[in-house]
């Protein structure tokens, strides 16, 4: 096997990785030896990832571990004390009523989304990195605890999903959702699915 | 005989992320900080790869931290747990980007890598730039200029790649772009950067750099 160095420039990020096969490896290998041109872009990538990939080139700023361990701190529930167990339980007693009251609401909201009207009014970032199952109608943020098949997961950009006709989940991704003509769930209505969430 | 039973560790001390994701879903909060340690720096440069603000990048990790925190119950075992945190980084830090800029978003458009084949523009002999130079503050802030000159797309990718050395599946996962986009973008990156740190072209500032001569260490 032969190969001009056109396909050497087009594999030689591969090459570095290990990513190609080995027929085209030692095609690769004969040609570095005969061309000075590819050899300094062989080496000039292999020198880039060497520098960039040195623990120096990404220096987190002082004092970050700690101060990250503090607002997680301050975010894990009941590690506040007294006062802020009872404002937790204040806000999930005012939960409980809010939910008792709209009780009644109709469960259907996501359907809306299925319709053009609805689609017109989603604002999602198309490079957002969402997850669909791959036979359902709805895409999640990673982690959202209203995705019922977890088995078939794929792993997808939201303009992808979109464009592969899933809706998005009006819970975790309820903020690029248009709020008006109440097609997104009121607050106290996403606080009673979360209550009636099975986890 | 094979320790089969090893790596659950002795009780109190478990060795696996399994075993403390497990043990932390059960109410022991406070392991969180063991688990998410050897991922820390890796959180931020995610979210600084696209923030490209230091105090943006910092308060987005925490705040992706702290949403992975709350949201462990909801990760499934079969994924990789790095891959699950920086899939929340990365997502932590578009959200505030978009927000930054304050954008109308348009309609869902593919961001389609270029088609077209990146030519390298120097060919000459490599002048190998050493290791031993990010001693030098002047050296990383050259690296770093370069770096962030590329586009997002490719800056995000080769960040995720080459610096914090995930693999390229964990990459795609992380950005929620194919393996064959990641090894595109990728390419490019390495090419671009490439040319930028050539002597006769963006990087004639490392002719000056008295280990410039030295054997390859390769």
């Amino acid at each position: 096997m032969v190969v001009q160095c056109e396909e050497v420039w087009r594999e030689v990020s591969n090459y570095l990785d290990g990513e190609v096969d080995p027929g085209l490896r030692a095609a690769m290998e004969e040609h570095f030896r005969g061309c000075k041109h590819c050899t300094a872009v062989l080496d000039g990538a292999r020198n880039v990832i060497q520098l960039y990939g040195d623990e120096r080139m990404m220096e987190v700023p002082l004092g970050y571990s700690q101060r990250l361990h503090r607002r997680l701190e301050e975010g894990m529930p009941g590690r506040r004390g007294n006062a802020f167990g009872w404002m937790m339980a204040l806000g999930f007693a005012a939960l409980m009523l809010l939910s008792f009251e709209v009780g009644n609401v109709s469960q259907s909201n996501t359907l809306e989304f299925r319709s053009e009207q609805a689609r017109s009014r989603i604002h999602i970032p198309a490079d957002l990195v969402v997850v669909a199952v791959s036979d359902g109608k709805i895409f999640h943020v990673p982690g959202c605890k209203f995705i019922h098949d977890k088995a078939k997961l794929q792993t997808m950009t939201a303009g992808e999903a979109l464009r592969q006709g899933y809706a998005p989940c009006v819970r975790c991704l309820r903020e690029y959702l248009s709020e008006s003509r109440g097609v997104v769930p009121s607050e106290a209505e996403m606080a009673r699915l979360e209550l009636e969430d099975p986890e | 005989m094979p320790e089969t039973t090893a790596s659950l560790g002795n009780a109190g001390e478990p060795r696996g992320e399994e075993a403390l994701i497990r043990r932390i879903r059960e109410g022991e909060a406070e392991l969180f900080y063991e688990l998410i340690r050897p991922y820390e720096r890796r959180v931020y440069a995610a979210t600084l790869a696209i923030l490209r603000n230091e105090a943006d990048a910092e308060d987005a990790a925490q705040e992706a931290v702290l949403k992975a925190f709350k949201h462990i119950r909801q990760f499934r075992a079969e994924a990789r747990f790095s891959t699950w945190l920086i899939q929340i980084a990365v997502n932590e830090a578009r959200m505030r980007r978009r927000k930054q800029q304050a954008v109308v978003m348009e309609p869902m458009v593919d961001q389609r890598d270029e088609e077209g084949q990146y030519t390298p523009r120097d060919f000459a002999d490599w002048r190998e730039i050493p290791s031993e130079t990010l001693e030098r503050a002047e050296v990383r802030q050259k690296l770093a200029e370069a770096l962030s000159s590329l586009g997002q797309k490719y800056r995000e990718v080769f960040i995720l790649r080459d610096m914090e050395q995930l693999s390229i599946e964990d990459t795609a996962k992380a950005l929620g772009i194919s393996v064959p986009s990641v090894k595109t973008r990728l390419l490019r990156a390495r090419l671009m950067l490439r040319d930028l740190l050539a002597p006769g072209l963006g990087g004639s500032w490392s002719k000056t750099l008295s280990f410039a001569k030295g054997s390859k260490p390769w």
